[in-house]
């Protein structure tokens, strides 16, 4: 049975931990309310991943010349199914990423979680470029059905020299809307992800803030530009040079 | 006859009036694979449902001693292949040298395969023998017979007796905090949890995180006196180099796969992980035993890292055993769930390819536990695991994992939770490692029904070890 307040040993060492700890015991099983409670936080990750990105909504909210693109996988099973499909552009959508010359472009795909995108991309997206006034930007992609790779076709077609691309990550039980931004310098085809960055876990429960993350971000493609190149060497660097983006660049 | 359709004729069956043909033994072997999503995206799984039983049709007439004739890979270029080649015990084979694929399986459920004739065959076996005869069997098959393998080890306590269920405690922190990994820990325990290992998924992987880590769960293990191994899932290389700071290392784990470009992928190697054993060995930590080596395992690792060579996910799988085999661990587990729907789509798959891991491990010799789990963009949820963790109870598994409240907070995936311990221990009459449920006892955890004491306020060892993990 959940103990009253008052004797609620474990109210200490919740707080050392996001671990469903400390639950209470009907015989050998978990209470009601634990059971319920793990099944809306299942609940919620799943909508996260199957709930279709409102791209209307977000580019009236971004505003400003915006390109909508989709992937090779039709639908969110076959997406789920064919990780492979999810890095390809769809051919319909080729013709819509006209050659230019940019310094970066911005993708926001849907991935694992709409949610994520739907909470988060907007205000990290201009947390970004209000950092970058000096970068020539191309228009904001938009791409469903995207997996990370779709970053590397987007940006070769429009002739820019960084990828980011902000993305829905595989929701948890305690976060369903955690973005995360893959960065890849000369995108192409075929890309190897060891030749990319990635800052992880940006959301408001407790996770990577969109101004710590902009600024990481934002010293990354500084570096990627001036050094050419993205990835392993360009992370280690980072480290040295301020361990402070630790945190934000995670161990992948 | 030309030398094509002699080849061709070998892997051919005519059935319900149809002519199947299979180009090779991979073919064979993929096609007769049940449904799964990986395969698919491999482009190696059956065309249709008819093809899938032509394939085990096939199968079932082939030799067993094909698969030492004839390599899935090379020889010359694969040192798994190699590593079950060479290891192979032909004297322990011959009870069963004569059999075919589908002979194999009848005496496997009969009741001449007992306990110590399995265990006296098992390193006469290969991973793509027992790769094939799980394909013609059914779950119950494969619960019947993973339930006669009896594999023990031994470190500070023994696995794998009968009548026991190990538990890997997983106290998993998204920033590896010590006191909220501790809070993990001492939760765990108090559901007489943890025998197989206390082992932490570390969130930053490097050797000096792992050494303060390592340090908190010795200093904890050695305060209660607790009979059981602490471990974190570092990477071999990062353990030598723990070992070599001094640290307190129980058990090396590594990730390993079915083939030398997948285990290359790991960044791993066979001599690696022979260095690796030898430098744990030399720490003469066991008490009871010196099996020192834990393996995580999984279908789909190897395609993941474009290095199976063709094979399908469960064949390339059961290969991963051989390595496993060879460096005598304490424990293997597969994280079934774990890869993802591209592998294995839903809860009918996951639970399909748990009982076969499990069954081909066993049957290797292999202390084959399982990660009853899955993620959040499956088509699976916790009554998937229930059943799953059900039948391999049943099944005879070595061990489980779990986690507070089924949720791992770093790894962000679902497992078994403490409570789904009890209730397996409830509805079998399982029972922990000896020696950990003599400490249970002791410890004065366990009221006069064999039950886990209720953590209430009444529970003396609750108040030891908050007031502990608080300080």
């Amino acid at each position: 049975m959940p103990l009253p307040p008052e004797i609620d040993l474990w109210a200490k060492l919740r707080a050392t931990t996001r671990a469903r700890i400390g639950l209470g015991r009907v015989g050998d099983s978990m209470p009601t309310k634990d059971v319920l409670e793990f099944q809306l936080a299942h609940a919620k990750a799943r909508d996260a991943v199957h709930t279709k990105l409102d791209t209307a909504a977000l580019k009236t909210a971004i505003g400003g010349d915006i390109i909508e693109v989709r992937s090779a996988a039709d639908s969110r099973e076959i997406y789920l199914r064919r990780p492979d499909l999810g890095r390809q552009l769809h051919p319909d959508c080729a013709p819509l990423l006209k050659q230019g010359d940019y310094d970066a472009v911005f993708v926001i795909a849907d991935g694992l979680s709409a949610t994520a995108v739907s909470l988060n991309a907007v205000a990290m997206l201009q947390a970004a470029l209000t950092r970058l006034h000096d970068f020539k930007i191309a228009p904001i992609v938009i791409a469903t059905q995207a997996r990370v790779a779709i970053g590397d076709d987007i940006g070769e077609r429009l002739g820019a020299k960084i990828c980011a691309i902000l993305i829905g990550e595989r929701p948890g039980l305690s976060v369903a809307e955690s973005l995360g931004i893959y960065l890849t310098y000369n995108p192409k085809r075929g890309t190897r992800d060891s030749a990319r960055n990635c800052i992880s876990n940006i959301h408001t429960k407790g996770g990577l803030s969109y101004e710590v993350a902009a600024d990481t971000l934002t010293w990354l493609m500084r570096e990627a530009l001036r050094r050419k190149l993205t990835g392993v060497d360009l992370k280690e660097e980072a480290l040295l040079a301020a361990p402070a983006a630790a945190q934000a660049l995670g161990t992948a | 006859m030309t030398m094509l359709n002699a080849v061709m004729a070998r892997y051919a069956t005519s059935f319900g009036g149809e002519t199947y043909r299979f180009d090779d033994l991979k073919t064979v072997m993929a096609c007769a694979s049940a449904r799964r999503s990986g395969d698919e995206l491999a482009g190696l799984a059956a065309e249709s449902d008819a093809q899938r039983v032509a394939a085990r049709a096939v199968l079932a007439d082939l030799p067993l001693s094909t698969f030492l004739n004839e390599a899935l890979i090379p020889y010359e270029t694969d040192e798994v292949t190699r590593l079950i080649m060479d290891r192979h015990d032909a004297e322990a084979f011959q009870p069963v040298a004569h059999l075919t694929v589908g002979g194999f399986r009848d005496w496997l459920l009969s009741y001449e395969a007992d306990s110590a004739s399995l265990r006296a065959i098992a390193s006469g076996l290969t991973p793509e023998m027992v790769a094939a005869v799980s394909k013609l069997m059914r779950n119950q098959d494969l619960i019947a017979v993973s339930r006669k393998c009896q594999v023990v080890t031994a470190f500070r306590n023994t696995l794998g007796l009968p009548g026991r269920l190990g538990t890997r405690l997983q106290p998993n922190h998204p920033t590896d905090d010590l006191r909220g990994i501790a809070a993990s820990t001492l939760d765990g325990l108090l559901y007489g949890t943890g025998d197989a290992v206390i082992g932490i998924n570390p969130a930053t992987d490097n050797v000096p995180n792992c050494l303060a880590l390592l340090d908190m769960l010795d200093g904890l293990r050695q305060r209660y006196e607790i009979p059981t191994q602490t471990c974190v899932l570092t990477h071999v290389t990062n353990s030598i180099e723990v070992m070599n700071r001094g640290g307190a290392v129980d058990l090396v784990f590594q990730s390993v796969a079915g083939s030398e470009a997948a285990n290359a992928g790991f960044g791993i190697n066979l001599a690696v992980l022979r260095e690796a054993r030898d430098a744990a060995l030399a720490l003469k930590r066991g008490t009871v035993g010196q099996d020192v080596m834990y393996f995580e395992t999984g279908q789909g690792a190897a395609l993941s890292a474009e290095a199976h060579f063709g094979l399908d996910q469960q064949t390339i799988e059961a290969r991963a055993y051989a390595v496993a085999r060879e460096f005598k661990p304490l424990l293997v587990n597969t994280v079934v769930g774990f890869i993802g729907p591209e592998y294995l789509y839903d809860g009918k798959q996951i639970i399909r390819a748990g009982l076969e891991d499990h069954f081909c491990g066993k049957l290797l010799g292999v202390p084959m536990g399982c990660d009853v789990c899955y993620t959040n963009h499956a088509e699976a949820d916790q009554d998937d695991m229930d059943t799953l963790m059900t039948l391999l109870t049943a099944a005879g598994v070595t061990f489980v994992i779990t986690v507070p409240g089924a949720d791992d907070v770093m790894l962000n995936y679902q497992s078994l939770s403490y409570h789904d311990l009890l209730y397996l221990r409830a509805t079998f009459g399982v029972k922990p490692a000896p020696e950990f449920e003599l400490w249970l006892e002791k410890m004065d955890m366990v009221d006069r029904q064999g039950r886990m004491r209720l953590p209430g306020p009444q529970n003396k060892m609750l108040h030891r070890l908050i007031n502990a993990a608080a300080a």
